[in-house]
Parts: C-alpha cells; structure tokens; sequence
C-alpha cells in the first residue's frame, strides 16, 4: 500500500500538533463549543449518545499488518475492546475519552494514518474496490489515482466548508464495486476510441434524506486535467450550493435545481479557466505515486493440487471457499474476505484481540495488507492457493470465517440507536434478530446472493436505498419502527429500492423478511438471484405476502 | 480586548468603519463617513464616482457579502486598494472561493481582508486562499491571544495544493524522489 515521503508524514504530523492545541483551548475556554464543533468534526470526533465517538481514515480502504496492530492496541487502551469498520471502508471506536483523542492522533500518526477530514462539510475519505489491484476485470488500478485525490483533497484550503459534506469514489474494473453512483462524485477510470485514460465523471449521487443516482456530467476528461475538473465541480457547488438549510445543501440538490445540462455547463466555463494549470498531473507524478505502493510482485503459480483435493473433500472448506474466496489476476493466487457478520456480532465489529490476529494473517498469508470494505468485511488481496487451507483453519480459530459473504447474513448495518445519536431506532439487534432467523447454512446457500442493508436513520449510513432489502429505522411517536423496501442495488446497475408499504415494529422484522424470501423461494427460476425476481415481477407479490401473513400486533396486556 | 488585526503575519492597529446598510436604507442616499472605511459593493456601485478619490488612496474599501460574485469589481481593481469579503459564519465557505477568484482569475493586488466571523483557526485556509488582511471581530480575541494566534497561520507548512499563496502544488514545488524516504 501507500508508503508516506517525508511531506505525507509531515502534514499528518502538523494535523496532530494543530489539533492537540486546539483541543487545549476548548478545555481551557477559550474556544466555545460552536467553534470547536466543525474542527473535531473535521478529526472525525463526533459527541455521541454515550461518549465521543472518533473515526480513523482508512484510505481506499488499505491497511497494513502495523496500522491494524495499533488499532488493536487502540482498541484495548482508550476504548472498550473493540472498533467498528464503517460502510466507508473507515474504522470508528465509540469510546475513546475526548481528552486522550490527541494522545491517540499521536499514535495514529506514527502509523500514518490519521483522522482528517472524516466528518464535517469538507471532503471526506475517497473510496474504491477493496480488491484494486487484484480484480479479475480490472482496466486500471484506481489506488494511485485514489491516492492523488486524496492528497489534493487534504487541507485544500478553498473547499474545507462546503455546504455539506463531500464524497468522491474512483472505480477501475469492468463491474463497479464502489458504488460510485451514489457519490457527489462518482470517477469511472475509463479509456476512449484512441485507447487514451481518462475519467468519465458522475456528479450528484447520494443517499440520506433525498437518495438520487448520480448522472454523467462529462463523458471523457483526459486523466491530465482530473484535478483541474473536480476542482471546477467543487468551486461551483462552494459558491451556489445551498447553504440556507442542510437537508437541501448536498450537490445532488444543485445539480437537480440547475439541470444537469446546466450544471455542466458552469463546470465546464470554470473548467476552461483552470485547465492545463498548475495541477495539472503529470505522467511523472502518476508514476511516482505508483510506485510507492510497493506491491508484491506475483508471477504465476501452478494451480494447488491440495488446495483443489480439499475443496472436493471438505464440505466445510468448500463452503468457505465458495462464498470467501474470489478469483485473482494472477493464476495461483486468491482473494479472501474475511467475514466480520458471525452470528450475535454488531456487523463490522472487530475486537482488539481479533485486529492484532488479522495483522498476523496479513502477515503470514498475505504480504502484511488488507482492505476493509464498504460491506463490512475485510479483504486479503493476495493469498496463495497453497495456503488457503491453512488460512481458513487460522481464520476459522478467530471466529472470522462465517461462509456468507454475499449471503443473507452478511448484512451491511450501521451502529444505529445503540451507539448513535443522530439514529431513529436500533440497526444492530434487527442485524442479530434476522441472522437467529436464517441460521441454516444449507437455507442461506439455497437463498442465494441477495444483500441486507440496515440503516438505522434517513442519514443512510446502512446504505438501505440500495439494499436488495432494505431496512430504515424511523420514529412513530417516540417508537422505533422500520420501513421495508426492496429493489434496490449497488453495482453497474445500481438503483434504489421501492417502499413495500407501512413500517413494522421490531419483533415482526424476522417474520417480514422470512416473508419476503419465502415469496421469493416461491416464485423464482431457476438460478435467478433475489434482485433479479423482484426485477421480473415487481414488489406487489412480495407486498401481497408480507402484508397477508402479518399478525395483528397486539397490545401488550397491563399488568 | 483588542480591536487590532493581522496584517501581512503582524498584529497592527487599523481603525476602520465597516459601512452597512441597514434594513430600508438605500445605497445611493447614505451618508459615507469620512475617514477610513470599507463600504458594501451596492454603496460603491451607486457612488463610485463620488468615492473614487477615496478608493485610490485607500482610505475607502468595498467589502462583498459571502455570495456576492467578486466579478462586479472586475473594472474596479486598478482603483481599489483595499476589497473585504465577509464571512457571516466562519462555517460559510463561500468567501474561500470569492478570494481565490480575485486574486487568481482578476489578478487583484491590493490588501484583501476577511471580515465577520473570522477566527484563528482558520488563518491557515484564509492567508493561502490570498487574504493578506484578518480581522476578526473586535473583542474576540485579547492582544495577547492575537498574537499567539500568528502561529497559526503557518499550521501547515508545505500543503499538497496549488493555491493564491503557493502556486505549485506540492508535487511541482518540492523534490518528492524517491530518495525523500520517511524513516520508521
């Protein structure tokens, strides 16, 4: 991954002095809290229903075997024992005690990383595919490219109070696994008729209170000028975004209000000013911040022949493998996720113990790196066919070897009512309750690919819109209720799912989603996935069902 | 509490009125104190002959709201020596943009002031957008804390972007070869 120069180290270094004094002034009084508010927000420390809560950039999503341990070390240290991967590949512990976020900063940066720019309206950690790099169907890595946003995003210093907050995801490979259409900017690394590299531009996805897809604002920007275009994007929604009220203030409600003919039409008039000037990259610095990744370099490997005996032996591995294990570029190699959805665990949770044994699986099997990724789990890039066997049993010791990714209980959740305080209801316990429901392996196989998304407040933090299913938390009179939609999708296809009808209660969210799949297991062909059925014929059958199975909710009797 | 400003990374005394129109008054029938002051753009567009004199020797300056597109002093900047451009919140990033424009695509010279909610921590972002002139609000900040607050200005010592104050980007500015190694 991303190795610092002496200038990346020295920035994150200057962040850390900065903040620790600016933390000694609000202490001290002479910072009010209206002051201090958008600066801790912008070192991602929110004050949450219990304690601060601090969120740790991952860029892209990568992390080294060192970087984990000192999460781990964390974790065990100023928090409770554990941390949370996020639906933006970021890592939150909701414990650390305000005075010592400095300490941890301090800390933090000794590993470079940092926690800039991870909330406020500001530009947040860019995104990507977790398996970058190593995909199958990929055209170009998005990591270097990721890599230089991010640089120029950090401290720009004319976009750090936007109206709101500002998201930006690069894809690289023929199947998009960064959802980029729900981004302020979605960047598509694309090649044209001439075979030159460049990006095509998305602007204006996003989910929260007003989920929209994204829309093609520029078909082909040479890779050259992709600093000089986002930054003729971001001054245009700095000067005419909404900044009057915040639920209309995200570039998505500009680009509605303009017209995306418009909009592009101010990008472009902005553009032409800043085209070809100094930010304007160079094959050069592409190349620089290439090779600072130090990948390993793999040559082929003879397929395992052990590897492939166990798979036809084990039924147990051959589960793991099938739902874990994904094709890598490079024959003789794989991709592991590791899942982090066991039944009875808040979905993306990590313990300490758990982060320093992941460091050591980086270690061992996987050139010290992993990716988190935006449903949750974590990515070993690189692993040899040889040794997945005995990664499996190591990963199986630390409980991180639940077979179902993709499956039914691989559910995408925020932390929701338990730990947020923006949360309508619970996210965590709808996770467990429906994981209790479909603990059959044998039954989740059957079902198939089909993804769960619980978000437990219109923020969207669950991703809900683009769930299969889709789960929202909302307030009935100071009761937690849950709307269902279905529909929805990431991806290449991405769209955004259909309300079933009215919420539920939580203890009927097992039977509705049992509902659900049943109407699905009814009426599918034969290998069609969830998402495609519900395509095919649409929600009224699914509605029909849930709604005619539903048990009148009775009042509790008065004691 | 103080009432100075930062001026070029030093604290100065500078007395000035910041003319405003209140609810009601119209720009072209104020009166313009004399002596040093900073006027809203629809009092200079409404009076610009009358001020001129008093533009070119400094002692009047226009200051735009955030929004105000900086555009309608483009005729006006070999005239002006002083534009402020306001914050109404230190969270209203608009004026970010306004300064960068001036500066960079009208190629003003002259002081440009923050004004409003201008706060130190937010010296960094303001001095590299091009403001050479700070001023937070009066009392705000004692003399001593205003002059701690310099530091601040220099949070950042060599940023990744291009901007008013550098204008290479980091990776055209410095030697970042691979011999530039962090030492772990």
């Amino acid at each position: 991954m991303y190795q610092y120069d002496e200038y990346d180290q020295r920035i994150v270094d200057e962040r850390v002095a900065q903040f620790a004094d600016q933390t000694r002034r609000y202490l001290a009084g002479e910072l009010s809290e209206d002051e201090f508010r958008p600066l801790r927000l912008q070192n991602g420390l929110y004050i949450q229903r219990h304690a601060p809560m601090l969120r740790i950039a991952v860029p892209y999503g990568n992390l080294n075997s060192k970087q984990l341990r000192t999460l781990g070390h964390i974790a065990r240290t100023f928090d409770r024992g554990y941390g949370h991967i996020t639906t933006r590949q970021n890592i939150q512990f909701n414990w650390p005690r305000l005075e010592d976020v400095p300490a941890i900063l301090d800390l933090l940066a000794k590993v470079q990383m940092h926690a800039i720019q991870t909330s406020g309206n500001c530009i947040r950690n860019v995104t990507a595919d977790p398996f970058a790099g190593v995909a199958a169907d990929e055209i170009v890595d998005p990591r270097p490219w990721c890599e230089i946003v991010r640089q120029w995003s950090t401290f720009h210093p004319e976009f750090a109070f936007l109206p709101r907050k500002f998201k930006i995801a690069v894809n690289g490979a023929k199947e998009d696994r960064a959802v980029i259409q729900i981004h302020d900017i979605g960047l598509d690394l694309v090649r044209n008729a001439a075979g030159e590299l460049g990006f095509r531009v998305l602007v204006g996805g996003g989910l929260g209170r007003t989920p929209i897809i994204g829309e093609e604002v520029a078909a082909f920007v040479p890779w050259q000028q992709i600093l000089n275009y986002c930054e003729a994007i971001l001054r245009v929604y700095n000067l005419h975004g909404r900044r009057d009220n915040a639920y209309k203030a995200r570039i998505k409600i500009l680009v509605k209000a303009l017209g995306v003919p418009e909009f592009a039409r101010q990008v472009e008039e902005e553009f032409a000013h800043l085209k070809d000037g100094p930010s304007t990259l160079t094959q050069a610095e592409i190349e620089r911040v290439a090779s600072r990744f130090n990948d390993p370099v793999l040559s082929p490997l003879e397929q395992d022949a052990a590897y492939r005996a166990r798979l036809a032996e084990d039924k147990a591995f051959a589960a793991w493998a099938r739902r874990n294990v994904r094709e890598h570029r490079v024959q003789g190699y794989a991709s592991v996720v590791l899942s982090l959805k066991p039944y009875g665990v808040a979905p993306g949770d990590l313990t300490a113990d758990q982060f320093d044994a992941v460091a050591d699986l980086a270690d061992r099997y996987a050139f010290g790196e992993v990716r988190s990724t935006h449903e949750q789990n974590i990515v070993l890039a690189s692993v040899r066919e040889a040794d997945l066997v005995a990664l499996w049993q190591d990963a199986r010791a630390i409980g991180l070897a639940t077979p179902n990714i993709g499956l039914l209980t691989d559910i995408i959740s925020c932390p929701g009512g338990d730990f947020c305080a923006l949360a309508n209801a619970k996210s965590i316990p709808i996770a467990n309750a429906i994981q209790d429901r479909f603990d059959k392996l044998d039954y989740l196989f059957d079902i198939g690919d089909i993804e769960i998304n619980i978000s437990g407040c219109m923020n969207a933090c669950g991703h809900h819109h683009v769930g299969h299913i889709g789960i929202l938390g909302v307030d009935k009179n100071g009761e937690e209720f849950y709307q269902v939609t279905i529909g929805g999708s990431q991806g290449n296809d991405a769209a955004l799912g259909k309300v079933i009808g009215p919420s539920f209660a939580a203890a009927e969210m097992p039977d509705v989603i049992s509902a659900l799949i049943d109407t699905y297991v009814a009426l599918r062909h034969d290998d069609e996935r969830f998402i495609d059925t519900v395509r095919r014929i649409g929600v009224e059958p699914f509605k029909t069902r849930v709604y005619a199975d539903r048990q009148p909710q009775r009042k509790p009797a008065h004691v | 509490m103080s009432d100075k400003i930062i001026k070029n990374g030093c604290v100065v005394e500078d007395e000035r009125l910041t003319v405003k129109l209140a609810e009601g008054e119209a720009a072209a029938d104020i009166a313009v104190p004399a002596g040093r002051v900073l006027v809203p753009l629809a009092v200079w567009q409404a009076r610009r002959d009358e001020l001129l004199a008093r533009a070119r020797s400094g002692e009047v300056g226009v200051w735009l709201a955030a929004g105000e597109d900086v555009a309608a002093l483009a005729g006006d900047l070999e005239v002006l020596q002083l534009i402020a451009l306001h914050f109404p919140k230190f969270t209203d990033g608009r004026s970010y943009s306004a300064a960068t424009l001036l500066r960079k695509r009208h190629g003003f010279k002259g002081e440009l002031r923050a004004i409003g909610e201008v706060l130190r921590d937010q010296f960094n972002y303001m001095t590299r957008c091009g403001f050479d002139a700070l001023q937070p609000q009066a009392g705000r900040y004692t003399d001593a804390q205003l002059e701690a607050a310099l530091a601040s200005i220099g949070d950042f010592t060599q940023p990744y972007q291009a901007s008013v104050k550098d204008p290479l980007p980091l990776f055209r500015r410095m030697d970042r070869g691979a011999d530039r190694e962090v030492q772990q």
